[in-house]
């Protein structure tokens, strides 16, 4: 068994090294005409523009993706730079008719997604040409060594149970060098998903034959981080319908969040952009979903016909009613672990990590500020935005709108999301975004802490202060603190993930919504002892 | 200020402190020889197992003692004089107090075995013995097999912390079946099948003779006494029970038996000073079914919360509730409400109701009165089922089929698990021709108000 884990393992590594390994291959060139023609369809009316990029992709130079990034942001540079100097120049001048003239030269966007579009059209090589046998090569082996890795577990494991052991022995769960080198591959792999994505070109040529049969269209990166998306979170589910094997309700839960994340996230907004209609993933609620009320996206779904507005009223509904009153049933967790790709995510592969959430106070006292922050960030942008757009300002309260839409895309979607959130899973903990920047567990959280019917109930007095289900805690709860007191666990952070019920050694704790009266209730005798001294004592 | 000193800090000393915190400004001292800071004992078995690190087994943070103004002093007491009021600690150093507590739990008991104190035996009972044990049996190649002796809740323990670290395990149970001086047949039965399936190797009616040491005074094997057989190991776990760890009690003025004699107020025979928790011994015998000396968390606990009463000028005398307990064999988890005793133990008017799933690991037993057919005591493995529900049909006295009707109410397991209960009423109802009918959650429950 443990030969097959191995071999697993070193299928899977193969499979990732060829998968990074491809960022370094082919070339990246066009044709004159090919250049003409994509200027010409990107309407760029820049002469500089022309002849700079005509001199360094019109080449039969062999230039991997980073010598042609490079010399592309250079050409768009220069051509800015150009045109710029003149506007200086006629402003000096006082020429304004001039000066007014050149604006329509001047290339906006970010350089690196200008190079990657270019890039898209400029590869060739053997991955662009063989995508099925380097699908098979990358994602292929990556998927079989992982399973390979996963399955023998229902051997090795030993009897259904909880099984953690060893996860504080190995360097991978416990912080050592292997941990912190997951952690530099996965902020690595967030900085240029997010900031330099021509860089993975190589990577969309792979799925674009699975994009076309989808969708119609080439795979973006946005394409491959969602397909990657999934395949990690099935390889992962797998693990988990293997660990928990023993648990109906995390296995009934992992098949939750593969569902929403497949079907919601994955497929359906796929299949609608094929039919010509926005892609929406319909279980994305604002404010997680930062851009539902920006300009564009509002443009859009109000010129997309009946679909368009559904999608409007649905995002808005789905925020102010289904939302709260899910929660008010439910708590939280009937999103953040069973429905979000997000928490989806951090279910899955971000499990073997979930004991690295900080239980300190001050963490708790951090997180507060923090979470909350983001949130009230979100609604500040989205008020600015919203009036910017029907009063068709750009200023609003003083604030710029594009600013602080650009800041919160940056900052919150990329840098906190992204980067921090998935790329700190083995050091922080699997839910860092989730307990510390998410706005929409900030908004959910305040609904369960004030109205709701959730509770995790604590059994009595049979609690043993153990600590498992402290430790197992992905959001830093210390959930012990409660139980050995004999009080329910009634927390804003709290995702309702399970893992403490299922880690408890002595049955205390049960995740359950029941009547409001008595969901807090506050012990300082427990079960157990004299019944007079508990009700002199608990009631003063 | 009166000064409160405690020795000993486990559950019951640090229950105890925290108490006399919520109700006074005393000044109070913690003293112990084992660590600086409360852990959690039940936990230890984790941190060897890797499901934790020794940190997370201490369920307050570093801060919390200052904050609360509870000192913490590390130290070994010799000797009490309770003419004084003095202690007198193992390097020389002294301690006055006002009101003393003793709390200073159990130690493993041995028998007089041969060899008992060789380098690689050891019991599972103190941090020091994880250090140990971490020492003589990092891994299986170190330690190629380890030889439990004693087949009580700590012996299993033991066993399931080796078999993570995949070393083999021989088990020697002195009883005829596991733990069946506490457990009906049917449980028992079922955990030694179990073990056996966790590939320990389970002797049963096994007795140890002596523990054989190599050249350099560390074990070498163990010699059973039935047969003579001889069992190579690198380690020996003594699990033979605990006793209360009152050594340092000897010259004192404090009267002892096995364990330090309170009465119900758990004060010893020398004013201001007291005893709870495994150390302390009750002296007109346990209080009703129990016995005179309890070690277990949760008494401990209680004794702690009772006695802190008692010391903020409330005297409170410790009355224990219904009897609960709970333990995890392996991957089966056990709770008990209510008294339900082994077949020899059992009383005359007393019965069972047995209940047990034809392939997992979940029985139960229920205990009632063969004549009122009050319900007595609930055994369950595997099952979850609420306390607090169990607790007040004790106390309503509620009968058999009562608790039979209702057991959905006491269910304590994660939602969408198997629920078992009809079949256990059917069972019931076949077996004493009644016609129970199971009360069930009704959809209206969810929007229920209270």
């Amino acid at each position: 068994m443990k030969a097959i884990k191995y071999s697993g393992l070193i299928l899977f590594l193969t499979g990732l090294l060829i998968f990074t390994g491809t960022i370094f291959t082919g070339s990246f060139s066009l044709t004159q005409k090919q250049l003409d023609s994509y200027i010409a369809e990107k309407g760029y009316k820049s002469n500089v523009l022309k002849t700079e990029l005509a001199k360094v992709v019109v080449t039969k130079e062999q230039q991997n993706i980073f010598k042609f990034s490079r010399n592309v942001r250079g050409a768009f540079e220069k051509s800015n730079t150009h045109y710029n100097d003149l506007i200086d120049k006629y402003n000096k001048e006082k020429k304004w008719d001039k000066k007014g003239a050149q604006y329509k030269y001047l290339i906006y966007g970010k350089p690196h997604t200008i190079s990657f579009n270019l890039a898209k059209k400029a590869g060739k090589g053997y991955v662009k040409d063989n995508p099925g046998l380097m699908w098979l090569l990358t994602f292929g082996l990556g998927i079989i060594g992982a399973l390979l890795f996963i399955i023998p577990n229902i051997i090795l494991l030993g009897k259904p149970g909880i099984k953690n052991n060893g996860i504080y022995l190995a360097s991978a769960t416990n912080r050592g060098a292997l941990a912190w080198l997951v952690l530099l591959y996965l902020v690595s792999f967030y900085l240029m998903l997010y900031f330099m994505a021509d860089y993975a070109v190589n990577w969309t040529y792979m799925l674009d034959p699975i994009s076309v049969s989808l969708n119609g269209g080439e795979a973006s990166q946005w394409f491959v981080y969602g397909f990657l998306y999934c395949v990690i979170m099935l390889s992962m589910g797998v693990r988990m319908y293997i660990k928990y094997r023993h648990n109906k309700h995390q296995m009934v839960r992992t098949t939750s969040v593969l569902f929403f994340q497949i079907v919601f996230a994955f497929l359906i907004p796929e299949i609608m952009t094929s039919l010509n209609m926005p892609g929406y993933d319909f279980k994305n609620a604002f404010p997680l979903d930062y851009d539902f009320f920006f300009d564009w996206n509002l443009q859009n779904l109000t010129n997309s016909g009946g679909i368009g507005i559904f999608i409007l009223v649905w995002g808005i509904v789905l925020t102010l009613f289904i939302v709260p009153v899910m929660v008010y049933f439910f708590g939280k967790r009937w999103y953040c672990s069973w429905v979000c790709g997000c928490g989806g995510l951090a279910e899955t592969l971000g499990d073997p990590y979930r004991q690295h959430s900080n239980k300190k106070l001050n963490s708790w006292k951090l997180e507060r500020w923090s979470i909350h922050a983001v949130f009230v960030f979100s609604l500040v942008m989205t008020l600015v935005t919203l009036y910017c757009y029907f009063s068709g300002t750009t200023h609003f309260i003083g604030i710029k709108s594009q600013g602080i839409k650009d800041t919160y895309s940056f900052l919150i979607g990329a840098w906190f999301a992204g980067v921090i959130g998935t790329g700190f899973y083995p050091i922080f903990g699997n839910r860092v975004w989730c307990r510390f920047g998410c706005p929409l567990a900030a908004y959910l959280g305040l609904v369960q802490r004030f109205k709701s019917r959730f509770r995790i109930t604590t059994n009595g007095g049979q609690c043993i202060s153990c600590g498992n289900c402290s430790t197992y805690c992905e959001q830093g709860i210390d959930v012990r603190a409660y139980a050995q007191k004999g009080e329910n666990i009634v927390r804003a952070s709290c995702v309702g993930c399970g893992i403490c019920a299922a880690v408890c050694p002595r049955g205390v704790l049960k995740l359950e919504n029941g009547p409001e009266p008595g969901r807090i209730n506050p012990t300082d005798i427990l079960l157990g002892n004299d019944i007079d001294l508990m009700e002199l004592v608990n009631k003063k | 200020m009166k000064h409160i000193v405690i020795i000993g800090n486990g559950i019951s000393g640090v229950t105890a402190a925290r108490h006399i915190r919520k109700n006074s400004a005393y000044q109070i001292t913690i003293v112990s020889a084992e660590t600086k800071y409360f852990f959690s004992r039940t936990a230890l078995m984790y941190v060897y197992m890797g499901h934790m690190k020794f940190e997370h087994t201490q369920p307050y943070e570093n801060w919390f003692w200052e904050k609360n103004r509870i000192e913490l002093k590390e130290g070994y007491v010799n000797t009490i004089n309770t003419n004084d009021k003095i202690l007198l600690f193992s390097n020389g150093e002294q301690l006055a107090y006002d009101k003393l507590i003793i709390a200073s739990g159990s130690k493993p008991n041995k028998f007089d075995w041969p060899g008992q104190d060789l380098d690689g035996v050891m019991g599972m009972y103190h941090k020091q013995d994880l250090e140990k044990l971490e020492k003589y049996a990092p891994n299986k190649s170190i330690c190629k097999r380890a030889v439990i002796v004693g087949g009580g809740l700590i012996g299993i323990e033991f066993a399931e912390m080796l078999k993570s670290r995949d070393i083999p395990v021989t088990f020697l149970v002195r009883e005829s079946s596991f733990w069946n001086g506490v457990l009906p047949n049917q449980e028992s039965t079922m955990i030694n099948e179990h073990i056996k399936q966790h590939d320990i190797d389970l002797r049963l009616k096994t007795n140890l003779r002596e523990i054989k040491s190599d050249k350099n005074g560390k074990v070498k094997s163990v010699i059973i006494d039935e047969t003579g057989e001889e069992v190579c190991c690198d380690v020996v776990g003594l699990t033979a029970g605990v006793s209360p760890n009152i050594d340092f009690l000897k010259d004192s003025a404090i009267a002892t038996r096995r364990g330090v004699l309170v009465n119900r107020f758990l004060e010893t025979n020398i004013k201001d000073v007291y005893a709870i928790g495994d150390c302390a011994e009750q002296k007109g015998g346990g209080i009703g079914l129990r016995g005179a000396i309890e070690s277990v968390w949760y008494t401990g606990r209680m004794m702690g919360e009772t006695l802190a009463q008692t010391i903020c000028g409330n005297r409170t005398e410790y009355k224990p509730g219904h009897w609960f307990n709970s333990a995890k064999f392996l991957d089966i988890e056990y709770q008990t409400y209510g008294w339900v005793f082994n077949e020899k133990k059992k009383k005359e008017n007393q019965q069972y109701f047995q209940w047990r799933h034809s392939k997992d690991c979940k029985c139960i037993t229920i205990a009632f009165d063969t004549n009122s057919h009050q319900f007595i005591g609930i055994n369950t493995f595997g099952i979850r089922m609420r306390h607090e529900v169990f607790d007040r049909w004790l106390t309503q006295k509620r009968s058999i089929e009562y608790v039979l009707e209702h057991l959905i109410e006491a269910n304590f397991d994660p939602e969408f698990y198997k629920l078992h209960e009809s079949e256990i009423v059917e069972k019931f109802n076949k077996e004493h021709t009644t016609t129970i009918i199971l009360t069930k959650k009704s959809w209206k429950t969810f929007f229920s108000k209270a």
